[in-house]
């Protein structure tokens, strides 16, 4: 089999995000998230549950519950889930912003708007895969604040839990819950993401590399989940 | 009983300059579309629109119809950004008021529910409390004497909604696997207009779907508009699936004035019957 591509590992570093979550509703945004959940699914954390990203939960092919749009927010004020949300400026404390860029009341680029951002971060587990890791992306400070970062009143059940890049590992496990280089893929070198994160990251000593597929998770991502490489799309 | 039938044009001229009026559907998922066109050709505008939004929010600002936005997001699904909404926005030609999507679902619960607010966890820590400073929060009279944002009822002047069947009487079926919020904005609505793909005898109701299926009832409804192909171009599944070479044509064509213009004058001139013609 042949090495692992740059995406191969962005899937496995994304399923990772879900580990040990248990009976809860993964909801991945993107390719790589989503290829993630399902690799998690079918290994390490067969528990979660999957919706065809619209109103069923499926189990494999089969349908195996109901799910329409007012039923999660339900399961997101349950707090039962576990999202990974893409993010079009995240800043080092973990708020995120989807909404716009520039001022609100006049934005220079109109975005999603806010979604379900901020009921999603206040309520359970949240994650951010971003497949462009640039400063553009990582800024001092986002424009909007859609997700809710540690620096703002999160409440009781706020936790975001990994920022997954094209480069890198990322968590808040600092003591002021600022953003901090957790692994580095492959091929990365710390300083390549420094220089890609537009604020000062906490970079610990020896930042270890992000852990490769298993050949059993490299044929299921090959064979089974995602045989039309639509992952070396999302991250080339 | 007495029967509801209407015309598009006949909901129209019940319609008002200046009223708040809720859109039912999401994103790009069984829009009362044609509920829509007929507006465009109408003269109303200065409007509050309550909507998770789609193309719906799109063409009423690409015609300069919305006064204020009420939202959390507004998407064609495939094409991620809407075109007119985002120069709209750009272009400082619309309020909006943003919320989460959980906060807008809560807002017509309330309404529905002839509450003042419901108090909601989401809003809390975000900017969207900064750029609603009309936002309140609640503490719990309860010992845990927690703060929420209470999410004021959002009351409509009038509902809009698209469903697969109904009857004469305003009882009406969605048969895809989401109902969306059409209900709710229903009974938020004051006065309620239902479209559908086909109008059938009641007694055909539940011959075509299970009694989960009967969403909106006739005290939910005061018209019934008979409109085939009435969300299109977004999804009404199962009678059909988004069109998504029209909508990215309907994309592509705001990307300039003079590629818009030629959009309009093919398909949105003249009546529904000649949309209908124009996409056939």
């Amino acid at each position: 089999m042949s090495a692992p591509t740059r995406a191969e590992v962005c899937v496995v570093a994304c399923a990772e995000a879900w580990r040990g979550d248990g009976e809860i509703l993964a909801s991945p945004m993107g390719v790589i998230p989503r290829l993630g959940a399902e690799l998690a699914r079918h290994t390490f954390a067969p528990d979660l549950l999957l919706s065809d990203g619209e109103a069923f939960l499926m189990a494999g092919d089969t349908v195996e519950g109901w799910l329409p749009y007012r039923a999660v927010f339900g399961v997101v004020a349950a707090g039962t889930r576990h999202v990974m949300m893409g993010a079009s400026q995240l800043d080092r404390y973990g708020n995120q912003n989807i909404s716009a860029v520039g001022d609100w009341a006049r934005p220079r680029s109109q975005l999603l708007g806010v979604r379900g951002a901020p009921g999603n971060t206040v309520n359970h587990p949240t994650s951010y895969w971003v497949p462009r890791h640039s400063p553009r992306v990582f800024v001092e400070r986002v424009d909007i604040v859609c997700g809710v970062g540690y620096d703002r009143p999160g409440g009781r059940f706020h936790e975001i839990r990994v920022v997954v890049t094209n480069l890198a590992v990322l968590d808040f496990d600092t003591p002021d819950r600022a953003m901090r280089l957790r692994s580095v893929h492959p091929g990365v070198s710390v300083s390549d993401v420094v220089a890609a994160t537009g604020f000062p990251l906490a970079v610990p000593d020896g930042v270890p590399e992000t852990r490769l597929p298993t050949a059993a998770e490299l044929a299921l991502i090959r064979d089974r989940l995602d045989p039309d490489k639509r992952r070396e799309r999302e991250v080339p | 009983m007495a029967g509801k039938v209407m015309s598009l044009a006949g909901v129209v001229g019940e319609l008002r300059s200046g009223m708040t009026i809720g859109i039912g559907g999401w994103g790009s998922r069984r829009k009362p579309m044609a509920l829509v066109r007929a507006i465009l050709r109408s003269d109303i505008t200065d409007l509050t629109v309550v909507s998770y939004g789609g193309p719906d929010v799109g063409l009423l600002a690409a015609y300069g119809r919305i006064r204020r936005l009420v939202t959390g997001f507004v998407s064609l699904d495939s094409v991620p950004l809407e075109p007119h909404f985002r120069r709209a926005r750009q272009e400082g030609a619309l309020e909006l008021t943003e919320v989460d999507e959980g906060m807008l679902y809560w807002g017509l619960l309330a309404a529905a529910n002839r509450l003042p607010f419901l108090p909601i966890r989401a809003g809390l820590g975000s900017d969207v409390l900064r750029v609603n400073p009309s936002l309140r929060t609640i503490r719990s009279p309860y010992e845990d004497q927690e703060d929420l944002v209470a999410m004021p009822a959002l009351k409509l002047d009038a509902a809009l909604i698209h469903l697969n069947r109904a009857d004469r009487y305003g009882n009406g079926q969605y048969l895809g696997p989401d109902p969306y919020f059409d209900d709710l904005f229903c009974q938020a609505a004051t006065r309620r207009y239902l479209t559908c793909e086909r109008l059938v005898d009641t007694k055909e109701l539940l011959a075509g779907g299970p009694p989960q299926s009967l969403l909106v009832n006739r005290m939910m409804v005061d018209g019934v508009v008979e409109t085939p192909r009435g969300a299109h171009f977004t999804s009404c599944v199962p009678d059909y699936d988004r069109d998504e070479a029209f909508q990215r044509a309907y994309a592509h064509a705001a990307s300039d004035e003079e590629a818009w213009s030629r959009f309009r004058a093919t398909y949105l001139d003249g009546d529904e019957a000649a949309y209908q013609a124009a996409i056939a």
